[in-house]
C-alpha cells in the first residue's frame, strides 16, 4: 500500500448526506474482477440518466472537478452494504481522501485498507468549505496526515481518525505481514483459550 | 462481577484478544469465519500472494447472494458462475460450503444460528455488514470488507480497536401487531441511523428478553442500520434451548458446561456503559418507511413527512429527494400508498416465525398484487412446508420460492422492476436496492402480508381484528 503523507488536490463537492454503499456502486456491477477498474461505477446511478448518458448537472460530472482527489460529503457517508468496492470505485477514480462529519464503520477500515484516507471534520467545517468560493471553483486544497488538517487558502480545519488508522496511513503498512509477525502470541493464546473455552471449535 | 465489573462487549473482546499494540488496536483471534459469492475478492488476494488458509475448519461457505429464488426462473449465467465460483473456492481449500442444492444451504445469518455454527462467545466475521444478526445469541459479530476477509482467511485473526460501549434498553410492553422489526425500525427512526457509529451496542430491557431468539436475529440483523457494526443480546435460558442439539453445538456434558459459561458473559450489575438509551414499548407502532433510508419512517397510521417543517436545510433536502424518488406527497396518508408487489424474505426476517406471521395475516385472504417468499433456509423452507404454510401462501397468490438473498439485494436477478412499489421484509430502502429504479418500502412480515392483502400499505392491526 502507499503510504499517505499530504494530498494537495481539487476537491469534489458532493455535498450530500448517508451515501450509502449501494449508490456509491450498485450491487449489479459487484461481479467484475478488480483488474478491470471500478472507476467508471463509481456513484453510477446517480451520475448517469435512465439511458446511460452523464447527468451534466451532476457535480461528480463538472470538469472543474475532473482532476478531484477528495471528496466533500455531509454525514453517514459509506453507510450500509460491507462491499469493499466501494472503496475500490473511488480508488480507482483517482480519489484518495473523503471528508464528512462521520463514515460508516466498515467503509472506515475497508478504506484504511486500500489507502483511502476518511477524514471526520466537524459539520460546520463540512459546510464551510462546501461553501468556499474556491473549492467550488476547482481549486486545491491540502490535507495533512501529519497534522490531520484540511487547508483552503487561509482557511485551516482539524479532521479526526483513530491512531491506529493514522498510523497504518502512515506507514503504508501491510496487516498480513504484521500478523504473521505475531505467530508466537497467536500459538500462545490458542493453548490458554482452549483451557478457558473448550466448548470453540464445531464438533463435526 | 467483583472489584471490576465488566459488560458482555468487555468480556468478549477480553476473551479474543492475542496482542495489543501501542496505538491502542488489538489482534483478535476469529472463531467463525463465513465465506460467500460475494467473498471473491477476499480469496482472489490470498491467491495473488499464493498463500494458504490458515483454519479452513473455522470457514464455512454459504451459497445465498447470487442462488436463483425462483423456480423455474432462466438463470442468468454470470450467476451460475458467482455460485460455482464459490463452491470452487472452498474446495480447494478444504472448506465446508452449504452450496446450492446442499440440504442446509440458505443464507448465512440465517443457517449458521439454526445449525449452531453460531454460539455464545465467539467472535464471528462474514464478509457481509449483517454479520451482526448472530450477535442474538451471545456472539460478537461482525461484518468486514474484501481485504479482511483477505486476512482472516490467511491468518485467522483480525486487527481491531476497542469499540465503545453502548447499551440500548427497550422495556415496557408491546402493544398487538408490534414485533421485533417494529422495535428495531423505531429505534433507528428515534435516534438515527448515524446513532451508533463506533459503538457496539447490548439490547437489553423486558422487551428484549421477552423476544425469542428469532425476534432477537431480527432486532440484531438492523443494528448496522443504525450505524453499528455489532449488535447482542446476552445469553439466557431461550438462547440455550435454541441452541440444544444444534449440530455443530457442543453435545451432552460438553453442551452443559458451555452453556454454564455462556450464562456467565452477561455484563455484570453496575458495568459502565460509554452511551445509554432507552425506548418504551409503549411509543411503538407498526412501522413502515417511506423514503430511501431506514431512518426515514413513520407509523403506519401517520402522514408522509412535510421537509418544510425541519430547521436543518441539508436534511429538508434530503427528504424532499427521498420523496420525490419515492413518487410521494408531504401530508398524504402512509396507509393510502399503493403498493405494486410484495416480497417476504431476507436475513432479517426469513426465519420460520417470520412466515409463520404472515401466514396468518394470509390465511383465507388473497393477496391484490404480486408477491414473493424466500425462506431464508433449505431447513426454514422444510419445516415451513410441513406446517402447510406454503399452501397459504401459494392460496393468497405468492409465489413461493427457495432460500438466498433474492430480492433483498437483487443480485440473483430478482429485481423490483423501475419506478414499481414493494412492500418488503428487508433491511434497506436505499436508491436502487432492490433493483434500478426500484421503490422499497420496509416493515415487518405481517405488515406486508397486510399491505398485500389490501393493495395499499395498511395497518395490520385492522386485519388481526377481524380475524378474530
Amino acid at each position: 500500500m502507499v503510504p499517505f503523507t499530504i494530498l494537495t488536490a481539487p476537491a469534489c463537492p458532493l455535498g450530500l448526506e448517508n451515501v450509502d454503499t449501494d449508490q456509491l456502486i450498485p450491487a449489479r456491477f459487484m461481479q467484475t474482477p478488480r483488474a478491470q477498474g471500478y472507476g467508471g461505477f463509481l456513484l453510477h446511478d446517480l451520475r448517469r440518466t435512465e439511458s446511460g448518458s452523464m447527468r451534466v448537472e451532476f457535480v461528480l460530472n463538472d470538469p472543474r472537478y475532473a482532476a478531484a482527489a477528495v471528496m466533500i460529503a455531509r454525514n453517514n457517508f459509506g453507510c450500509g452494504s460491507s462491499r469493499e468496492a466501494a472503496v475500490y470505485v473511488l480508488a480507482d477514480a483517482g480519489f484518495r481522501c473523503v471528508l464528512a462529519p462521520g463514515f460508516g464503520d466498515i467503509f472506515t477500515s475497508n478504506a484504511i485498507q486500500n489507502g483511502l484516507l476518511p477524514a471526520r471534520v466537524a459539520a460546520c467545517d463540512i459546510e464551510s468549505l462546501l461553501h468556499d468560493p474556491s473549492v467550488l471553483a476547482g481549486a486545491p486544497i491540502t490535507i495533512d496526515l501529519m497534522e490531520q488538517s484540511v487547508s483552503s487558502g487561509d482557511k485551516t480545519f482539524a479532521f479526526d481518525l483513530r491512531a491506529d488508522f493514522r498510523q497504518r496511513l502512515l506507514n503504508g503498512w501491510d496487516t498480513v505481514d504484521m500478523t504473521r509477525s505475531y505467530a508466537k502470541d497467536i500459538e500462545a493464546f490458542l493453548v490458554r483459550d482452549l483451557a478457558a473455552r473448550p466448548w470453540r471449535d464445531p464438533v463435526r | 462481577m467483583g472489584a471490576n465489573p465488566q459488560t458482555i462487549i468487555d468480556k468478549l473482546w477480553d476473551a479474543h484478544v492475542i496482542a495489543t499494540r501501542d496505538d491502542g488496536d488489538c489482534l483478535l483471534w476469529v472463531d467463525r469465519h463465513f465465506v460467500h459469492e460475494g467473498s471473491h475478492h477476499g480469496f482472489g488476494q490470498v491467491r495473488e500472494r499464493s498463500a494458504m488458509i490458515a483454519r479452513p475448519d473455522l470457514t464455512f461457505g454459504t451459497a445465498d447472494h447470487y442462488v436463483a429464488t425462483r423456480r423455474g426462473a432462466i438463470q442468468d449465467q454470470d450467476c451460475v458462475r458467482m455460485v460455482r465460483q464459490l463452491t470452487q473456492n472452498c474446495a480447494e481449500h478444504g472448506i465446508v460450503c452449504f452450496g446450492d442444492g446442499d440440504p442446509s444451504q440458505g443464507i448465512a445469518h440465517v443457517v449458521a444460528p439454526e445449525l449452531g455454527l453460531t454460539l455464545p462467545g465467539l467472535l464471528i466475521v462474514c464478509g457481509d455488514s449483517h454479520t451482526s444478526t448472530h450477535g442474538a445469541l451471545g456472539a460478537y459479530a461482525f461484518g468486514i470488507g474484501a481485504s479482511e476477509v483477505a486476512h482472516v482467511l490467511m491468518t485467522q485473526c483480525v486487527w481491531q480497536s476497542r469499540p465503545r460501549r453502548m447499551r440500548v434498553r427497550i422495556d415496557g410492553t408491546t402493544g398487538p401487531g408490534v414485533g421485533a422489526k417494529d422495535i428495531a425500525m423505531a429505534l433507528i427512526a428515534k435516534y438515527g441511523t448515524g446513532y451508533a457509529q463506533g459503538c457496539a451496542i447490548e439490547y437489553t430491557g423486558a422487551v428484549v428478553r421477552a423476544l425469542s431468539v428469532e425476534g432477537r436475529l431480527t432486532l440484531c440483523n438492523l443494528s448496522i442500520e443504525s450505524g453499528s457494526r455489532l449488535g447482542l443480546v446476552a445469553p439466557d435460558d431461550k438462547t440455550i434451548a435454541y441452541l440444544r442439539r444444534a449440530p455443530y453445538a457442543p453435545q451432552g456434558e460438553a453442551f452443559a458446561r458451555a452453556a454454564q459459561d455462556w450464562l456467565a458473559l452477561a455484563s455484570d450489575d453496575d458495568a459502565h456503559f460509554d452511551h445509554e438509551i432507552s425506548l418504551d414499548a409503549a411509543e411503538i407502532a407498526p412501522i413502515v418507511t417511506w423514503g430511501v433510508s431506514p431512518e426515514q419512517a413513520a407509523p403506519i397510521d401517520s402522514h408522509v413527512p412535510d421537509p418544510a417543517r425541519l430547521s436543518d436545510p441539508a436534511k429538508a433536502e434530503a427528504w424532499r429527494d427521498a420523496l420525490e424518488y419515492m413518487g410521494l406527497q408531504a401530508g398524504q396518508k402512509i396507509s393510502d400508498i399503493r403498493i405494486d408487489r410484495a416480497f417476504i424474505g431476507s436475513c432479517t426476517n426469513s426465519r420460520i416465525e417470520d412466515l409463520r406471521a404472515a401466514a396468518a395475516i394470509l390465511k383465507d385472504r388473497k393477496s391484490r398484487v404480486p408477491g414473493l417468499v424466500s425462506p431464508g433456509s433449505r431447513l426454514v423452507q422444510q419445516q415451513a412446508e410441513g406446517e402447510g404454510l406454503d399452501r397459504i401462501f401459494i392460496a393468497a397468490g405468492f409465489e413461493w420460492g427457495g432460500p438466498g438473498c433474492s430480492m433483498c439485494v437483487g443480485m440473483n436477478g430478482d429485481v423490483v422492476p423501475a419506478g414499481e412499489r414493494c412492500a418488503s421484509t428487508t433491511n434497506r430502502n436505499f436508491k436502487g436496492r432492490q433493483g434500478k429504479g426500484s421503490r422499497t418500502h420496509l416493515m415487518s412480515p405481517s405488515m406486508v402480508a397486510a399491505a398485500a392483502v389490501a393493495g395499499r400499505l395498511c395497518d395490520v392491526r385492522e386485519l388481526m381484528r377481524e380475524s378474530v
